[in-house]
């Protein structure tokens, strides 16, 4: 694969991986508590994660584009405001990355791909709007896997982006460009986009919390679409507090958006404050057996059952459930994802905007979209894009879509189930700890089973995160998963600071 | 008065894309309005452009509800689907409309002769942009380069598939005329063909008599009801021809050149695109409560089939629902004003005849500006002997024209019926002046009563009653 050929054992400084001092907290609470009394201005916040940027960002290229003096100019208005006695937001003076999926008005947006070479956007998404008003200042547009398909940001057409931790290893995917900035210090938190896993499993492999919410709890307007009915944007940081206070300010009803939730934004922040004091006494945790045992490494699983052992001292009952169709949902998700990324991506032809070709291989209107697209996409684009094709295709559709979709409808049958007897599941959240480049791109099924943990949640459409719970024997962050009902994200993160306090103790 | 070679039978059915009369577009907040500078009506969600979504718009839905309605559809709880192809003027290369679960199923409509036509459904999409294919034909194949408005991408439609039920190229055109005419009278559509709010496509296919149905092909690009009856003449004949030929149809888009007067390929079904149907992921189902559907359908003013059977009954069944001057009357419009003007003691009968036939042909603007009263009057005036049926339309023209009241113009005109003594006075002087061809209308020659009509109009200076003149000859000769 060449497009990992960029990335050696270590990066163009030599240096193999970046160490955040010890104890590193320069979290988004601690900041906007800052910046809103004053103790810290936005500008040198802003200048402390851009001195972090030039060091090391030529070594982790977690960007496409940095907008610095856009970021810059924000932070002089949240000053501003703060000096003059206004609100400057939940958000005022945080760092905050955006995958280069969703829509800023006047900056290029590329999913990584060249098909949208030279597009800039003539609206926002919904959620920078948001955050925007927030007073969070947008650092730039992170590196993703062209499209968000993949695991390792290795489908990159600008290239992959390496593990801060480990610069000979994947950040993981396809949100690697929005943990790795992060993990970096180039940002505080960030948003990335979860369609079977691209939000959890870089989280994991970055040793940060990150959560996919319920389908329809954040806007999806203007995030660049890939398979729509489970795309879903969810945020990256530090700590879970951070996570809480980040998805509140994204989260709520949006008129643009039909599949969002008509309600307003859950609180959950203070659930985590409860959670950190109070424990979880009576949290019934189901631990998954189809994904805690075959697949999984050794380490994982071990730092799986700390996980359980830190829920169960604060008060949870852990047991196990089986949930037998969780292991149909990898094939289902590679039949329904790819079917809907066909039908989303047709609209890269080279007539209106992005990438066209011209001339003699071009001459003629089928011939230019033709060439347009072999030029734009990159290999595994095209590959499920195909796939798709194939799946929705007359005399297909019944065996392959059709049958994928029944599949979907029993995963969220047997979640239903299993909720009916457990508060949360657990799981792990990646079979393993971050890889090196290379190491999976020969075999797309092995890449695609990556996400064989994170995926049904995504096809259930229920909420699901990862948090931090050690460290493999590489010395590399695991993370664990939490699974639970639509809109349980309260509980979720609660019971997410129980294990998160464990790494602290 | 079928055109149909003996022994054949057609087969048609229609299909009927209407565009609604929204202020928006279907999925965003843009302006319905394609008639304004190109590419001024856009936004990023009619642009497709990556990363919008869209939103139902809720007039569109009731609007088509209305249509369901209209055409004794049941409303069903629906979604979209998204129909997969390429082409430049569709912004996401995909449109989005419903598939296996349409908002409308299962109505019919009754043609004015009687002829029930079942309706399959009436179906949600969304139009796409125009193009305009500058150089060689005017066609995309050969043209140097083309252009897109994309002020139509996004308009909200309503395509009404009949079940082929349809048996003539007259009932066809029938068919469309009074589609068109429930379309006006929801509100939700203007129906004009002529701008292309209304499309109609026919698939025809032909038959032996009592033989399983023929292969079909779908004949576009139909633009007039006028192209429609045309096309599908030619389209049978060109089938019947090939199949007594010893040939086969195939099933294949044809297009209908109204210059050419025949249908030509366009693409035959291995051609035709494999449009991968699947549930629109960004949209929800839609359920309309019944309430709303009970309500919707109760405010619609009443369909024309139902005006026809009133005008009908006005006359006390003398003209029937089906007659040709109730059906131009409910076409036209006319109805509210025939009936305003029974109401003001015209007949009914002569309300309808003069509203067809004199007023049929007028501008809207003109019938709009018509006084009731005044049209009433004229009616009256008639009825009761004081104008002749004659000097009647030339006081309804000048009415409709300039105006004014028709005691006036009637005056002015010099138009005072004769006193019933002297119309007899005249048929007196008439039959002492043509012997010779009273003895003709004595032996009973039928031609010879206009000579006698004519002579009399002359000899009044237009001022007899035709009617009554004949009828006191008749008396006369013992007939």
């Amino acid at each position: 694969m060449s497009s990992s050929s960029a990335a050696g054992v270590a990066g163009p400084t030599g240096n193999v991986g970046i160490s955040l001092p010890p104890g590193h907290r320069d979290t988004a609470s601690v900041i906007a508590a800052d910046v809103r009394s004053g103790a810290r201005s936005a500008v040198d916040v802003l200048a402390e994660h851009f001195a972090r940027i030039d060091a090391s960002e030529i070594d982790v290229h977690a960007f496409n584009h940095v907008m610095r003096a856009e970021a810059q100019v924000a932070a002089i208005e949240v000053d501003a405001a703060v000096a003059a006695g206004r609100d400057p937001g939940v958000l005022a003076g945080v760092p905050l990355a955006l995958k280069d999926n969703m829509c800023t008005k006047g900056i290029p947006t590329t999913c990584s791909s060249k098909i949208l070479q030279g597009w800039e956007p003539p609206y926002n998404a919904t959620v920078v709007d948001r955050l925007a008003v927030a007073g969070a200042l947008f650092v730039g547009k992170c590196n993703l896997d062209e499209f968000a398909m993949g695991s390792s940001t290795e489908n990159s057409a600008f290239g992959p982006t390496r593990n801060p931790h480990d610069f000979t290893k994947v950040p993981g995917g396809s949100s690697g460009g929005s943990a790795a900035a992060v993990a970096a210090g180039y940002a505080a938190v960030s948003l990335g986009s979860d369609t079977g896993g691209s939000i959890r499993q870089p989280a994991s492999l970055c040793g940060l919390v990150g959560v996919k919410p319920t389908y329809g709890l954040v806007s999806r307007f203007g995030l660049i679409a890939f398979a729509s009915s489970l795309d879903q944007i969810g945020p990256f940081s530090h700590t879970v507090a951070d996570a809480a206070l980040l998805l509140e300010a994204i989260s709520g009803h949006d008129p643009m958006d039909s599949t969002s939730y008509n309600a307003p934004a859950p609180l959950l922040q203070a659930a985590v404050a409860d959670g950190v004091a109070n424990g979880v006494a009576g949290l019934r945790v189901g631990i998954v057996t189809e994904l805690a045992g075959e697949g999984m490494s050794a380490d994982v699983l071990a730092r799986l059952e700390v996980a359980a052992q830190r829920l169960r001292d604060a008060g949870a009952t852990v047991g196990q459930i089986s949930v037998p169709s969780t292991k149909f949902g990898l094939s289902a998700y590679y039949l329904i994802a790819p079917a809907e990324c066909s039908s989303n991506l047709a609209r890269y032809d080279g007539v209106r905007y992005g990438l066209r070709i011209k001339g003699e291989s071009a001459a003629n209107l089928q011939d230019m979209m033709s060439a347009s697209r072999a030029a734009g996409f990159g290999p595994e684009v095209k590959r499920r894009i195909m796939l798709g094709t194939y799946a929705l295709s007359a005399g297909y559709y019944d065996a392959y879509y059709g049958q994928a979709q029944k599949i979907r409808t029993l995963i969220i049958q047997d979640f239903a189930q299993a909720y009916s007897q457990f508060d949360v599941l657990l799981t792990p959240t990646s079979p393993t700890t971050a890889f090196s480049f290379g190491d999976k791109t020969a075999d797309p099924m092995t890449m695609y089973f990556n996400d064989v943990a994170t995926i049904p949640s995504n096809l259930s459409g229920d909420p699901a995160l990862s948090v931090p719970c050690g460290v493999g024997d590489d010395g590399m962050p695991i993370g664990v998963q939490l699974l639970g009902p639509a809109l349980s994200e309260a509980t979720l993160l609660k019971a997410a600071a129980v294990i998160e306090k464990g790494n602290w103790s | 008065m079928s055109v149909v070679k003996e022994g054949w039978e057609l087969v048609v059915g229609l299909e009927v894309h209407c565009e609604l009369a929204t202020n928006t577009k279907m999925f965003c907040g843009c302006a319905n309005s394609f008639d304004t500078e190109p590419n001024t009506n856009i936004c990023p969600v009619c642009l497709g452009l990556p990363g919008s979504l869209p939103v139902i718009n809720q007039t569109a839905v009731e609007y088509a509800i209305r249509i369901g309605s209209a055409l004794n559809c049941t409303v069903v709880p629906s979604t979209f689907h998204r129909k997969n192809y390429f082409y430049p003027d569709m912004t996401k290369d995909y449109q989005v409309s419903q598939y296996d679960q349409p908002i409308n199923v299962d109505g019919y409509l009754d043609l004015p002769n009687g002829t029930r036509i079942g309706i399959e459904r009436a179906h949600m999409e969304e139009d796409a942009g125009k193009s305009s294919h500058k150089g060689g034909s005017g066609r995309i194949a050969g043209a140097d380069y083309s252009l897109v408005d994309y002020n139509r991408a996004g308009v909200p439609l309503v395509e009404i598939v009949s079940r082929p039920d349809i048996r003539s190229s007259e009932d066809a055109r029938i068919y469309a005329s009074e589609l068109r005419a429930i379309l006006i009278a929801t509100g939700a559509s203007d129906g004009k063909m002529e701008e292309g709010s209304m499309r109609v496509d026919a698939n025809v296919s032909v038959r032996r008599y009592g033989a399983e149905l023929g292969t079909r092909a779908e004949v576009k690009n139909v633009n007039s009801l006028r192209s429609l009856q045309r096309a599908i003449e030619y389209e049978a004949a060109r089938q019947i021809d090939l199949l007594e030929a010893g040939g086969k149809i195939v099933q294949e888009t044809r297009h209908w050149s109204e210059a050419d007067g025949r249908t030509s390929s366009m693409r035959s079904k291995e051609e035709a695109n494999d449009y991968r149907y699947f549930t629109e992921p960004d949209l929800v189902p839609m359920s309309p409560m019944p309430e709303w559907v009970a309500s919707i359908a109760a405010a619609l003013v009443p369909m024309p089939a139902a005006r026809r059977i009133l005008l009908s009954e006005a006359t006390g069944g003398v003209l029937a629902p089906s007659s040709d001057p109730v059906v131009t009357v409910v076409d036209q419009g006319l109805d509210g004003l025939v009936l305003a003007a029974i109401a003001k003691g015209a007949p009914a009968r002569s309300a309808i005849n003069r509203a067809a036939n004199e007023l049929g042909a007028a501008e809207a603007s003109v019938i709009s500006a018509l006084n009731i009263d005044s049209f009433a009057a004229v009616l009256v005036m008639e009825a009761d002997g004081k104008l002749t049926a004659t000097q009647a339309k030339q006081v309804l023209a000048e009415v409709l024209a300039s105006g004014g009241d028709p005691v006036a113009i009637a005056k002015a005109r010099g138009f005072e019926a004769m006193e019933s003594g002297a119309a007899e006075g005249l048929v007196d002087q008439l039959i002492v002046a043509h012997p010779t061809e009273f003895r003709r209308l004595k032996d009973g020659d039928p031609k010879i009563a206009g000579f006698f009509v004519g002579a009399a109009m002359k000899l009044s200076g237009g001022k007899a009653d035709g009617k009554a003149i004949t009828a006191l000859l008749r008396t006369a000769a013992g007939l």
